[in-house]
């Protein structure tokens, strides 16, 4: 395994950091497709953390965890979007600031 | 070698990801997240992961990021937003705030817990990566062994969320009285 002088600290640190751009941008965005874009973010900061572990501990574990991830992410995304489609042709243009009409 | 392609691959993945947050137009930021992609996809190959890297680019740079451009042109938002507007007062900051307590927090546990969690344990048998089978093998054989039940579960999953898709963006029919109700409506 080519990891000399690399060690998987760094791969963690750069994760931690994508993670945070991640959740910064959802909790600031207000366009929905852009917030998935974020979730998107932070779900890959934690596959490079798991790949990276994986290949520390020497052990495939890892690999399969984002394999795992990679499906729910897909789903995540197939459902996401239709909940957006039909949002959109209700209200054009809805932003999640109208949360704020279930107000009663 | 290894230090040069992963700088290169960080400043590449960071500076996408800045770029979907800060970028007026959807169009843009979605272009942002593939380079993010590709650089995540980088790493997996760095880390001898090439199937997985193969499956990043095939089913997040091209899938789901094509499924967020169909998304995109199909509601016609593919113009700039507005990002000056704050409508929650103080978001702007708190989430600022919010972000750098995340790095502290991570960063903490990175830093002090990183020499604990790689000396931790060696696995062997099936698992451990530095035998004579490629790595999409040894993904295979424990897929299919110790974690077929989950792989169940995910056909599962991902026969759910078809099915739910489906009927989430299904135009109802005219034939029932509710129907008509949803098509005055829009």
């Amino acid at each position: 395994m080519d990891l000399a002088g690399l060690s998987v600290g760094w791969y963690l640190a750069l994760s931690v950091v994508l993670f945070a751009i991640g959740g910064v941008g959802l909790l600031v965005r207000r366009n929905p497709l852009v917030m998935f874009m974020c979730v998107e973010l932070m779900l890959n900061a934690v596959n490079v953390a798991f790949v990276a572990l994986g290949a520390g501990l020497n052990d495939v574990g890892g690999q399969v965890a984002v394999f795992f991830v990679l499906v729910v992410a897909a789903t995540e995304v197939v459902i996401g979007l239709a909940l957006v489609v039909a949002i959109n042709r209700r209200r054009s243009g809805a932003t999640a600031d109208d949360v704020s009409l279930l107000k009663g | 070698m290894a230090e040069a392609v992963f700088a290169v691959a960080a400043v590449l993945m960071l500076a996408g990801a800045v770029g979907v947050v800060a970028s007026r137009n959807p169009v843009h930021a979605a272009l942002f997240l593939v380079q993010t992609l590709v650089g995540v996809a980088v790493l997996f190959v760095l880390n001898d992961a090439h199937f997985l890297a193969a499956v990043q680019v095939v089913v997040y740079a091209g899938a789901i990021v094509i499924l967020f451009l169909f998304v995109i042109m199909l509601l016609g938002v593919d113009k700039a937003e507005e990002l000056s507007i704050e409508p929650i007062f103080g978001q702007r900051p708190l989430a600022a705030v919010v972000g750098a307590a995340l790095v502290a927090v991570l960063g903490t546990v990175v830093v002090t817990g990183a020499d604990v969690l790689t000396g931790l344990r060696r696995a062997g048998g099936d698992r451990a990566l530095d035998g004579d089978a490629t790595d999409i093998e040894r993904m295979g054989r424990v897929l299919f062994s110790e974690f077929a039940f989950a792989v169940e579960i995910t056909a599962a999953l991902l026969t759910v969320a078809v099915v739910g898709a489906v009927i989430l963006t299904r135009r109802a029919s005219r034939s029932d009285g509710s129907a008509t109700a949803d098509t005055a409506a829009s």
